[in-house]
């Protein structure tokens, strides 16, 4: 079974956000990008664990971008997949980005696609659901374990108001959330390694645009936090039912 | 032309996240001019009063016990409505089922999605102009959705729901399946724990708990707050990962990410991966000894103190201002 | 693609490659998750930990210029550099330690054993199986090493070592240690030989371990040789090479020095920016006040000089050039800075510097170690001097 593992590249948690070109672009300045933190934690390191336990052949990852993405790809290299492929285009949304993976996942005969149950930077959610309305494959949502057995898997994934445990054929896409893996980090010979795996750069297999993003703002953030004695805690609850109007 | 909701039913009342999706879709109705259609699974008469006064127009019951939690069954049970209607407007909640269905169905109709929307659409001509969260909350983003058919889902909580319409009685559906073989089996089922309160992620009332309190054992005093404000307990990541307290119960980036009107962290530091998942909150407080905790910068409201006696005076307050105001 | 190149050997660049961004981000992670915990407590109770030594050795971290053949990673001093400074702006002890091991025990084997030797050890250090100690200083004979008493008598197909040394890093821990011993005349250059010595072979065993004011979690402790037999071909190179050789592997000690030093100057620098952003006086941040920005500005602009300086000679050293000059200038000046950052650091923090529960105090003691260790400050002006005046 190969496995194609989607990475996205985002800012660090602890980047502070900022825009230009009028609130329309992200300002990536001396802004530090890392793998989409769900996508490496949950997706590749699982994968990379059913390859460990010869459960899976090959692990790829993919990742549409540009060129100065190829430091994040490495990094992923660098943790222990096989190889990379770069889809060399600016998606402007879920659905292209997907799509473009559904594609290369089609064409390339991927039983498995694993992605992280969202990105930090859109938090849309919606990449690997898409990739399987595609492909018409079946979805595992906000998966927390993953079984390989032969050729079919075991999962948990979270429903409303709890888990359930759900077998099902390969192929399929799964989003994998906290549970699925921990976090590694690479060591010494996976970061020399990364230099040398190949990072297949592919152009964009079409250019479907379903929607844009017109401009940016940030949320205010608050101000003041207002000090209250602890041996008032009626004053608390008085401002939470008269200013705040929560209670 | 109609635009579509899905809506689930949760203990036998419909969703407040489905209400909020179907003011929302009669928001749109009234400004592209045209009803709104919700569908649902099985709903009673008490279901149909609810979806009415929300604003829905028209309500198609499926009679399908095979579709739940199914993504795929509930894509093509919703495309099938969307056909059967003329909708070209689509409306999911942005919990578990939505984040699952919505893009599907994108992908099935070729549909332009916004995932997350806070706020009501700008319609322009024929694209909509929707504002969602981005930056794990620390920014919102204006999209455009330019493709014909639209699929919006809302983030829950987004605003106070208006209950200003009138019943409308139910029309039963039929989905036809037979072309959708889903190959997932459901092995097993296991419900969250704690199943009296409402679920996190559509609590408006949350009070949540950190390493502050020591240890599980010392729950029962933020559970007392809880129980007497009517509010949702959670917690932050180290006392998940410590299994002090349920996984789901995990607020922050990598729990469950929440936006409730009231959100009362004890004993948390604020950890900039803590905040991400809460600073959706409307209003927030703050209960920390260390006065140095970086959550106060980003509070309403903060009482430096020790938890063990902030945590039963204030219950006894909030009580009081109860009994106070029946 | 130019995947296959090092950046270090692209040319020269002031910024940090690729490789080393990688390098450091793994011991960010790596530090915060199995080093900081208990940082404070080895500190405190001086214990050396075995494990975090192994940890690293499984990150490729203990054999980081060690030939991939030879079970290494195959890197250049510059990510040598990059990987020392990281951990040491975390902890000093086990920066040391892991300097010491890749610099000295193995780096002279990788520079100066046959090929048998090489594949015998080499593996074994580069994943931290075996800890390497190397021992040079005695008692008596700090920098003037051609006064070393320890001697080795030809016996045979053996050498009987008899001497101890003092100071050594990994002396009681060690699974092998590099030996400098006499087999020549005192005060000839010529007349020392380097031994490869293996834990429990007969006559050889650790002694008293230093109680010391920094570098806590490093182990510093004697190595005693009692008629300790050595085989002949755990000579490395020639007979009589090994006092030469030695001064080869201290040029390229004092940058694993250095970069030492850059990481402790970085870990108070660090520290100190974030403290005088949050510490509140007079109703503001102290960084506001100019008595303290100005010192985080020295603290800076001297770390960068030290770092360029360390560079310059990590670069040499990958070229394989003459680089003792070099490498003094840079451990000199590193370590000197050292000690000056960290200072001010503890004056920045102010009482709260002065106790255990800030991290200023530690780097503060560990800084010390740097201006000494593998020659004090005065010997690399010395090193330098004589490079600079000779004819």
């Amino acid at each position: 079974m190969k496995i194609l593992v989607a990475i996205s590249n985002v800012p660090d948690t602890t980047t502070k956000i900022q825009f230009t070109d009028g609130d329309t672009k992200f300002n990536g300045q001396g802004v530090t990008y890392v793998i989409n933190p769900y996508d490496e934690w949950y997706a590749l390191v699982r994968a990379l664990e059913l390859k460990e336990a010869n459960l899976a052949e090959k692990v790829t990852l993919i990742h549409v971008g540009l060129a100065d993405s190829e430091a994040t790809i490495r990094k992923g290299l660098s943790l222990g997949a096989d190889d990379a492929v770069r889809i060399n285009t600016d998606g402007p949304d879920a659905f292209f980005v997907a799509e473009q993976i559904a594609n290369y996942a089609k064409a390339n005969s991927y039983e498995l696609v694993l992605v992280g149950k969202e990105t930090i930077n859109y938090n849309g959610s919606s990449v690997g659901a898409i990739i399987a309305g595609l492909l018409d494959q079946p979805f595992v949502s906000l998966a927390t374990k993953l079984e390989v057995a032969g050729n079919k898997i075991t999962a948990e994934h979270e429903i409303d108001g709890g888990a359930q445990v759900v077998e099902c054929d390969l192929p399929l896409v799964i989003s994998c959330a906290k549970g699925m893996a921990e976090q590694r980090i690479p060591n010494m010979r996976g970061i020399m390694a990364a230099r040398t795996k190949p990072l297949q750069v592919v152009e964009a297999s079409n250019n479907n645009s379903l929607t844009t993003i017109k401009s940016y703002a940030l949320n205010p953030g608050r101000t003041t936090c207002k000090m209250i004695s602890e041996d008032n805690v009626d004053e608390l609850v008085s401002l939470l039912h008269t200013e705040a109007k929560v209670i | 032309m109609s635009v579509l909701v899905y809506t689930e039913v949760s203990k036998g009342r419909v969703k407040k996240s489905s209400l909020e999706c179907i003011n929302y879709a009669a928001n749109i109705a009234k400004q592209i001019g045209g009803s709104v259609t919700a569908i649902i699974n099985n709903a009673d008469a008490s279901h149909c009063e609810e979806m009415g006064k929300a604003g829905a127009t028209k309500i198609l019951s499926v009679k399908n016990d095979s579709i739940k939690n199914d993504s795929m069954l509930i894509t093509a049970m919703v495309e099938q409505a969307a056909k059967a209607e003329g909708s070209k407007v689509i409306l999911f909640a942005f919990d578990v089922t939505g984040k699952a269905a919505a893009p599907r169905l994108s992908a099935k109709l070729n549909a332009g999605l916004v995932a997350g929307a806070i706020d009501f659409p700008v319609v322009n001509g024929s694209s909509f102009e929707v504002k969602k969260n981005v930056f794990s909350g620390k920014a919102n983003a204006t999209y455009v959705i330019h493709s014909d058919i639209k699929i919006i889902s809302l983030l829950p909580n987004s605003f106070p729901v208006q209950l200003n319409g009138s019943a409308v009685a139910a029309s039963d559906f039929n989905v036809d399946l037979s072309s959708v073989q889903s190959k997932i089996v459901v092995k097993e089922v296991k419900s969250n724990s704690g199943g009296g309160s409402i679920p996190l992620p559509e609590a408006e009332l949350v009070v949540s708990a950190g390493r502050g309190l020591k240890g599980p054992e010392n729950w029962k005093i933020v559970e007392d707050l809880a129980t007497s404000l009517g509010a949702t307990t959670a917690c932050s990541r180290p006392v998940a990962d410590m299994h002090w307290r349920p996984h789901h119960e995990h607020v922050g980036q990598t729990g469950v990410a929440i936006r409730p009107n009231l959100y009362i962290a004890i004993g948390i530091s604020g950890a900039i991966q803590h905040l991400a998942g809460v600073n959706g909150s409307k209003t927030i407080v703050v209960i920390n000894n260390d006065k140095e905790a970086p959550f106060f910068k980003s509070a309403d409201y903060g009482i430096i103190g020790d938890a063990f006696t902030v945590l039963p005076k204030l219950t006894e307050a909030i009580k009081k201002f109860k009994s106070s105001q029946n | 693609m130019s995947g296959q190149l090092l950046d270090s050997q692209i040319g020269m660049s002031f910024q940090m490659s690729e490789n080393q961004q990688m390098i450091a981000d793994m011991i960010r992670k790596f530090g915060k998750d199995h080093i900081l915990p208990k940082m404070m407590e080895w500190d405190e109770s001086q214990e050396f930990p075995v494990e975090v030594f192994k940890k690293l050795g499984e990150l490729g971290l203990m054999g980081v210029l060690v030939p991939t053949e030879y079970g290494g990673s195959g890197f250049s001093y510059t990510e040598y550099v990059t990987a020392i400074t990281e951990l040491g702006s975390i902890c000093g002890s086990i920066a040391l330690s892991m300097a010491a091991h890749n610099s000295l025990c193995t780096g002279h084997i990788l520079a100066f054993g046959n090929e048998e030797q090489k594949k015998k050890y080499l593996p074994k250090l580069a994943s931290a199986e075996w800890i390497g100690a190397w021992g040079l200083t005695e008692a008596n004979t700090g920098s003037d090493a051609m006064r070393m008493k320890c001697v080795a008598k030809k016996e045979g197909d053996y050498w009987v070592l008899n001497g101890t040394k003092n100071w050594i890093t990994h002396g009681i821990t060690g699974n092998v240690a590099v030996v400098l011993a006499r087999t020549g005349e005192l005060l000839d250059s010529h007349g020392i030989t380097a031994f490869i010595v293996e834990r429990g072979t007969p006559g050889f065993k650790g002694g008293k371990k230093e109680n010391k004011l920094g570098m806590r979690a490093s182990e510093t402790a004697e190595l005693i040789f009692e008629d300790c037999k050595i085989h002949k071909s755990q000579v490395l190179g020639n007979i009589g090479d090994g006092f030469v050789q030695a001064m080869k592997v201290l040029d390229g000690g004092r940058i694993s020095i250095a970069a030492l030093s850059l990481g402790i100057a970085k870990g108070a620098l660090n520290a100190s920016i974030k403290y005088a952003k949050e510490r509140q006086q007079f109703g503001q941040p102290i960084a506001n006040f100019q008595a303290i920005a100005f010192k985080i500005a020295d603290m800076a602009t001297e770390y960068e000089a030290a770092e360029l300086l360390t560079f310059q000679a990590a670069d040499l050293k990958n070229k394989g050039k003459k680089m003792t000059k070099e490498s003094a200038f840079a451990k000199y000046y590193a370590s000197e800075v050292a000690v000056k950052v960290s200072t001010e650091a503890v004056q920045i923090f102010g009482g709260y510097g002065y106790t255990k529960d800030f991290p200023v105090e530690k780097f503060y003691r560990d800084s010390k170690l740097c201006t000494i260790g593998e020659g004090t400050s005065e010997i690399q002006k010395l090193v330098i001097a004589r490079e600079l005046l000779k004819d």
